[in-house]
């Protein structure tokens, strides 16, 4: 398929070019050319209905929730109700300037506000911030609020423990705070291992950070231990809400012991992921560390609400403004629109999806850990990989059925993973058709490997060569000089 | 509301195939004293209640239907009607990050174009596939400099948006690196100073922006030259809708420029989300943050797009990643995309140039309003600072008669307490902006409205 550029034809144009309003005064006047750019930017030039032909034959080729299923192991992929892109859409959302007085910005204030108890009131703690524009910037201000309350006591901790199982933003936002990263592993129950984490925490420990239901869908069942060794060392817990959806409703971080928690709405709380983004990562936090949100938060006063902008002890502010605020009013949406009940009732399904799914394919693949799950599972590929065709294969197999693969290669505990959320709007048709064609391809690897190894087949394109993308790197398009 | 498909013969079936008789067995892991805590949340509505309720907190945001003399940041640009179609195509914005290429070329390929559009705006070798904001992109670009140069020091111009010098301090805070600013709002950096201040003490980066937070513009190459002799890297924050005209950061010697790309077909939405861009030298390709897309073969010779240089990113290098950057924000940067391709090469050219008229056209004829005077003299983009009689006062009034006459100075500088920051972009009518200039010709003649 031809990119935009080598569509392009010079002099054509679309309307989007707008008039100007007044007499023109000469451009030097206004801009002096030596202080203008040398030669235009080389953009497309396309009218209006090539355009938009270009993007939706791209559009096309792309796979998204509301095409098929798409099990992506902690990332959460439900469905993305439409009344929320309805409501965000409202005018009164989508033109309020961020500068605009607070008087004058009362609706999306409130909205926010909302979003902010009902966060508090779901995970048990004392209050959030909304300005997280991510996950991992969560977890980023998470780790930036724990060396800021360490500080605070006057310690110098400078070890944050993660379990070997964890997601990669996990170290990694802990490191761009400072902190030695160590790992604690994790036991043959797939839990963390509260013998190895006696033996690694000390006081130079920070915290912990954890997911729970963890990153192999198990409920961490020693939690209130975990809990107890941290606090008895001084240390805080972090909570990556990644996993939120297993729990939802049912159990409180905030109960368990986390002082720390960072929520992802993209995931837990239904705002599209949007291709890569955006989504939004509110913190929330225990009463003791409430001084140290970032900025700016919403507070409210009989019925009126302002954007509160300083805060001696605050983190300070981690965007030019408030947040992803398009994302968190889809996020207010579907919080108005789920009860306790209906909340309950998305982790009973998620975690019932899960165990059916699993239950439906236990004597096919491996099943690295013997116990229930929550709302997502681990399968081994080892078996198939002795047999002819790696994790990756069956991977690229399940394009041709129509699926999205699970989450493939992590976590790095189990060989040949496949990390499967089959989410709680997903219909038991999906799960059963999902189900028949991994056992097919189970049964192709036993037959004809090399079929399942050139796998896809029925793609637009064919497996792409991911190696020569790194060695030979062609990373914008060039126009033919 | 339930979005759940389940009957209760189903449950009932697949509860049976996993070999258990009730849900709640199902969340015995959990200890029993954390299970089911009571929760303080208001019953659900349904979807035309919820409708209601959003349409009464909308109308509650009252400056969103005020005419629009206000930047600082984030800009009244006009999106064209394809870009909310077309970006909200469900195949783009129900998906994720592509991590299974075969299935998600469109996405891939539409941040490839944007990649090279990036790339083409600033004047630099690579782009990435985007950041949060363009204050985070100031960050990252911060932390690359910092890892080649260890100096553990940055200066920031008084040009770059005092919202973003606030959020590199946060950061900085954290990291425990030393922030100094140099220069006023204007951006103004005069290269002998900055000369002495490296000499007297090293810095990794230069942070400077394009145009500053008064909307001046400025050549930065002498401070590129400045720079370069102190092995400091040159950062340029730029309007991607200036770069469509200015002496691009590349031609001026910058090693990274990034910034906001709000103005690229995303609606104010009071600020957020938005889409911080980032491109850089060829040298500087691998310490990048951020997804990058490469084109590549398939199996067939096919041409086709995957994310590529993964070993800088958090999934392998885990803490020793360029950064944590995970969900990035894709739908935005598919909007900008599609929006540059509307306007195509002369299009945006022109869309710059109407921008810089009418903004001279305001400050024109604002100077003009007896008591009126400027605070700097340019060349401005479509935003630019003049100091008036009573700055609260006749902002208040603008307010009255519908305006939302720019921002009052005072948030940012004592010394400007009397100037608001006021800008024209082309969605701005003559009519308008003459409307606004009344509003001040009264303010002036003496206090009526």
């Amino acid at each position: 398929m031809k990119l935009s550029f080598e569509q392009s034809r010079p002099g054509r144009r679309s309307n989007a070019v707008p008039r100007c309003e007044v007499p023109e005064r000469p451009l030097d006047e206004l801009l002096p050319v030596d202080l203008r750019r040398a030669e235009p930017a080389r953009l497309p030039e396309l009218a209006e209905p090539e355009v938009v032909r270009h993007f939706v034959a791209l559009s096309r080729r792309n796979f998204g929730v509301d095409v098929g299923f798409y099990p992506l192991g902690s990332c959460t992929m439900k469905y993305n109700p439409k009344i929320n892109e309805r409501c965000a859409s409202l005018p009164g959302f989508l033109n309020l300037h961020p500068l605009a007085p607070d008087a004058l910005a009362q609706g999306t204030l409130a909205a926010l506000h909302e979003v902010e108890r009902a966060l508090a009131q779901l995970c048990g703690m004392a209050a959030f911030s909304l300005v997280p524009a991510a996950g991992a910037h969560g977890e980023l201000a998470g780790m930036m609020i724990v060396r800021a309350w360490h500080r605070r006591q006057g310690a110098a901790r400078t070890k944050v423990i993660v379990p070997d199982g964890s997601h990669g933003t996990n170290p990694s936002s802990a490191a761009l705070c400072g902190f030695e990263v160590v790992e604690v592993r994790s036991n043959r129950r797939g839990g963390v291992d509260v013998d190895d984490l006696r033996r690694v925490v000390d006081d130079h420990t920070a915290a912990l950070m954890l997911t729970n239901p963890n990153t192999l869908g198990l409920f961490e069942d020693r939690i209130l231990d975990v809990a107890e060794v941290l606090h008895a060392a001084g240390a805080l817990l972090y909570y990556d809400g990644a996993n939120l959806n297993g729990i939802l409703g049912r159990a409180r971080p905030g109960d368990m012991g986390f002082d720390v928690v960072h929520v992802n709405v993209h995931k837990t709380f239904s705002t599209p992921h949007g291709g890569g983004g955006p989504g939004a990562g509110p913190v929330g936090v225990a009463e003791r560390l409430v001084p140290f949100l970032p900025l700016p938060r919403v507070e409210r006063e009989d019925e009126r609400y302002r954007l509160v902008t300083t805060g001696a002890e605050s983190i300070g502010p981690m965007l030019t403004f408030h947040g992803n605020v398009g994302v968190l009013l889809r996020a207010w949406c579907y919080l108005r629109a789920h009860g306790p009940d209906d909340l309950r009732a998305v982790s009973g399904d998620a975690v019932l999806n899960a165990n059916y799914l699993r239950a439906l394919l236990k004597d096919v693949f491996d099943v690295p850990y013997d116990r229930r799950v929550m709302h997502e599972f681990a399968l081994s590929g080892r078996k198939q990989k002795e047999q002819g065709s790696s994790t990756l294969d069956i991977a690229k197999r399940l394009i041709d059925f129509g699926f999205h693969p699970p989450t493939i290669y992590w976590p790095l505990l189990v060989e040949e993973c496949m990390l499967i959320e089959p989410v709680e709007t997903e219909a038991k048709e999906t799960l059963d058709a999902f189900a028949a064609a991994m056992v097919q391809i189970a049964q192709e690897v036993r037959d004809n490997p090399e079929f399942v190894h050139a796998a896809p087949h029925h793609a637009v394109v064919r497996r792409l060569d991911e190696v020569r993308a790194a060695r030979q790197l062609d990373l914008r398009w060039r126009p033919p000089d | 509301m339930s979005y759940q498909s389940h009957v209760p013969e189903e449950r009932a079936e697949m509860l049976a195939a996993i070999g258990v008789g009730h849900l709640d067995e199902l969340f015995a892991d959990i200890p029993e004293t954390l299970r089911n805590p009571p929760l303080d949340l208001p019953e659900g509505l349904s979807e035309p209640e919820l409708y209601r309720r959003a349409a009464e907190l909308a109308a509650g945001n009252r400056a969103a239907s005020l005419t629009c003399f206000l930047g600082a940041g984030a800009y009244d640009h006009y999106v064209p009607a394809a870009v909310d179609e077309l970006a909200g195509r469900a195949e783009f914005y129900t998906g994720y990050t592509p991590y299974q290429p075969e299935m998600t070329q469109g996405i891939l390929q539409a941040i490839y174009e944007y990649q090279t559009m990036v790339c083409e705006l600033t004047g630099l070798a690579v782009s990435n596939a985007s950041l949060y904001d363009g204050a985070t992109a100031v960050w990252e670009a911060l932390l690359m400099a910092e890892r080649q140069s260890h100096a553990g020091r940055f200066l920031l111009s008084g040009g770059v948006h005092p919202r973003v010098r606030a959020a590199v301090r946060s950061y900085a805070a954290a990291a425990e690196y030393q922030v100094d600013t140099l220069g006023g709002l204007d951006g103004r950096l005069d290269p002998a100073a900055l000369d002495a201040v490296l000499t007297a003490e090293p810095a990794g980066a230069v942070v400077v922006q394009l145009p500053s937070a008064l909307g001046v513009i400025s050549d930065y190459t002498e401070v590129a030259e400045v720079c370069h002799r102190h092995r400091a890297l040159l950062v340029v924050v730029a309007n991607p809708l200036l770069l469509a005209i200015v002496k691009t950061p590349g031609e001026m010697g910058a090693d990274i420029c990034v910034g906001e790309g709000q103005p690229l077909g995303i609606p104010l939405q009071f600020g957020g989300p938005y889409l911080g861009f980032m491109a850089v030298t060829e040298a500087l390709m691998r310490k990048m943050p951020g997804r990058i897309v490469g084109a590549t073969v398939d199996a067939e010779g096919r041409r086709g797009f995957v994310l590529t240089l993964q070993a800088r990113e958090q999934h392998i290098r885990r803490e020793k990643a360029t950064s944590n950057v995970c969900t990035n924000q894709a739908l935005m940067a598919l909007r900008a995309t599609i929006t540059l391709t509307l306007l195509g090469r002369q299009g945006m050219r022109r869309l710059a140039e109407v921008n810089l008229q009418h903004a001279a056209y305001l400050r024109d004829r604002l100077l003009a309003v007896d008591g009126v005077t400027p605070v700097d003299d340019g060349p401005h983009f479509h935003e630019f600072a003049v100091r008036v009689p009573d700055a609260p006062a006749w902002h208040a009034a603008a307010l009255s008669a519908g305006f939302l006459a720019g921002l009052p100075l005072s948030e940012w500088d004592e010394s400007l307490s009397d100037a608001l920051l006021l800008c024209a972009t082309e969605k701005r009518t003559r009519r308008e902006m003459d409307e606004l200039v009344g509003v001040f010709e009264r303010l002036a003649a003496g206090g009526g409205r």
